[in-house]
């Protein structure tokens, strides 16, 4: 069993990374095909040219930044009002949407804005994709910051407000800045998990707000296309940057 | 003078509030009106759509959607038990090890479907080599159907299982496999008798956090199953789009909704709630 261990380890190891190394790999052949025939950065030429596709990435990039900016700002608040006052029923219903399965989410959010409409005057669009972001991507943030003021010293606040600070005060000078590792992670988090989804945003989305993952989806609904894998690649190595800048801000 | 906390909680109540309970609300609502002529919802309210639930037509994606579910579990949980096993003895290794688990994780759900889409197509890689070594003549089916949308969903949520077992196992206090040692155990016969044992409340969370996501899966097979292997997922997408029955629907996404409910709640009574 000892000397097994390893090799099944290493198995899985691969299970997990070796799909997405060859995607990246092939992305750089020249072929159309799925046979190496040398190396061409053809598909990310065509990638480049593609108007409807950069069009989708602005979108994307647009709707993820705002999202997370709005679910950060909301998440964090919630989390420090949940810290100083737990009341299971809150907290509760806010975590609730990190387990319903996100067609669900998806159809009643759909639902609900096609009920509003009948008394309000708009259409799906890019403001109902953004409050749906940030919908979803705040519980992320409630969960992260709420993990990180687990373990913060409540005592710490009450010496200040002993010490005369206001509560906004304690707030603004003493909890937030023991927090902000949380709330980067959580931003990073938000991000993520923004600029990543097609169900939900498929639904609720309008003609003028297709995003990168509707583009991606719709392309590998079509078949075989060496473009999906050259953006596939640019996503990781675009995600793969953005987590190592912010770890190095985190440190700094 | 209203207390500020009231104030920070706002935002994230509102939110949660109108665009999470209400349209949760107004599914309820839905669920128990009648599909109109033209797809929209109306009177006469009844319970017929949650009868319809029963229905043997709807039965056979029903059933397949809880064995696709547990079989991902299965799979999970077979899979990440030893790989949690190694990582928490590996000392000062633990933190890359997981985080090589996480890795994938991090990137778009999407790109690792369609990496699966990429090996296992008629024109993939796997038939693509097959073909050139001369093993095959024709393609082997190997995308849309069942197996391919269990494989998706266990390389989809491996992370999930891992993580709750490896937080189980580095607890373990290995006092007791010496001990078990010590009285004569074999390395196989301790973790059968004593680790396995332990790690039930790690298998527990592993499995309902597999369980919850595979079984409301909507990506997974509708790219890897194509139309042959729908779940409960696609079949509610269905219902919105295409029939245009959104009362069925309704009822449908409540029914999923009510074992999600039902899992969770199983899974905190028991193990608490500390753990999540």
């Amino acid at each position: 069993m000892k000397r097994l261990l390893p090799l099944y380890v290493i198995a899985i190891y691969a299970f997990l990374h070796v799909p997405l190394l060859i995607l990246c790999g092939f992305s750089f052949n020249s072929s159309k095909f799925t046979v190496w025939e040398g190396f061409s950065l053809v598909w990310y030429e065509a990638m480049w040219n593609d108007g409807a596709l950069a069009e989708a990435t602005l979108n994307s990039l647009v709707i993820a930044v705002v999202s997370t900016v709005v679910a950060t700002a909301v998440g964090t608040l919630g989390a420090y009002g949940l810290w100083k006052k737990n009341s299971r029923l809150l907290s509760g219903s806010m975590y609730l949407s990190l387990v319903t399965p996100e067609i669900i989410t998806g159809i009643a959010m759909l639902a609900t804005f096609q009920w509003a409409f009948r008394y309000l005057h708009l259409q799906l669009g890019m403001t109902t994709v953004i409050l749906a972001h940030v919908t979803f991507s705040m519980a992320y943030v409630l969960l992260v910051v709420m993990a990180r003021l687990r373990t913060a010293d409540p005592a710490l606040e009450e010496a200040a407000l002993d010490l005369g600070a206001t509560e906004w005060q304690a707030f603004r000078l003493v909890t937030l800045p023991m927090l902000k590792p949380g709330i980067a992670a959580a931003a990073l988090l938000a991000f993520t998990v923004s600029f990543d989804d097609y169900v939900i945003t498929a639904l609720v989305a309008g003609v003028d707000s297709e995003t990168l993952p509707m583009v991606l989806y719709a392309m590998a609904r079509r078949g075989a296309n060496p473009v999906v894998s050259a953006i596939s690649t640019v996503i990781f190595v675009g995600l793969g940057l953005l987590i190592v800048v912010s770890e190095r801000l985190q440190k700094a | 003078m209203m207390r500020l906390r009231a104030f920070f909680l706002l935002p994230a109540w509102a939110f949660t509030l109108l665009l999470f309970l209400a349209p949760m609300g107004i599914i309820v609502v839905y669920s128990l009106q009648t599909k109109g002529v033209y797809g929209g919802v109306g009177e006469p309210w009844t319970f017929e759509n949650y009868v319809r639930l029963f229905d043997p037509l709807y039965g056979v994606i029903l059933l397949r959607s809880f064995a696709m579910a547990g079989a991902a579990t299965f799979g999970c949980l077979v899979l990440a038990f030893p790989l949690a096993l190694y990582i928490s003895r590996s000392g000062t290794r633990k933190t890359l090890l997981l985080n090589l688990v996480m890795l994938p994780f991090w990137t778009s759900f999407l790109v690792r479907t369609y990496a699966w889409m990429f090996l296992l197509r008629d024109t993939g890689l796997i038939n693509s080599m097959l073909f050139g070594m001369g093993l095959i003549n024709e393609p082997l089916p190997l995308l849309y159907n069942d197996g391919a949308v269990v494989v998706g969903l266990i390389y989809g949520y491996l992370p999930f299982a891992v993580l709750p077992l490896y937080s189980n196992l580095e607890r373990l206090d290995k006092g007791l496999l010496e001990a078990a040692a010590d009285l004569g155990a074999k390395p196989w016969e301790a973790m059968l008798h004593v680790v396995l044992p332990l790690t039930a409340p790690g298998m527990r969370a592993a499995g309902v956090l597999v369980f919850i996501p595979s079984l409301g899966a909507y990506l997974t097979p509708d790219l890897l199953g194509g139309g042959k292997s729908m779940m409960i997922g696609n079949l509610v997408q269905n219902q919105f789009t295409s029939a245009r029955d959104w009362p069925f629907g309704s009822a449908l996404s409540l029914g999923l909704m009510a074992v999600v409910m039902l899992l969770l709640w199983a899974l905190l009574r028991r193990d608490g709630e500390e753990m999540l």
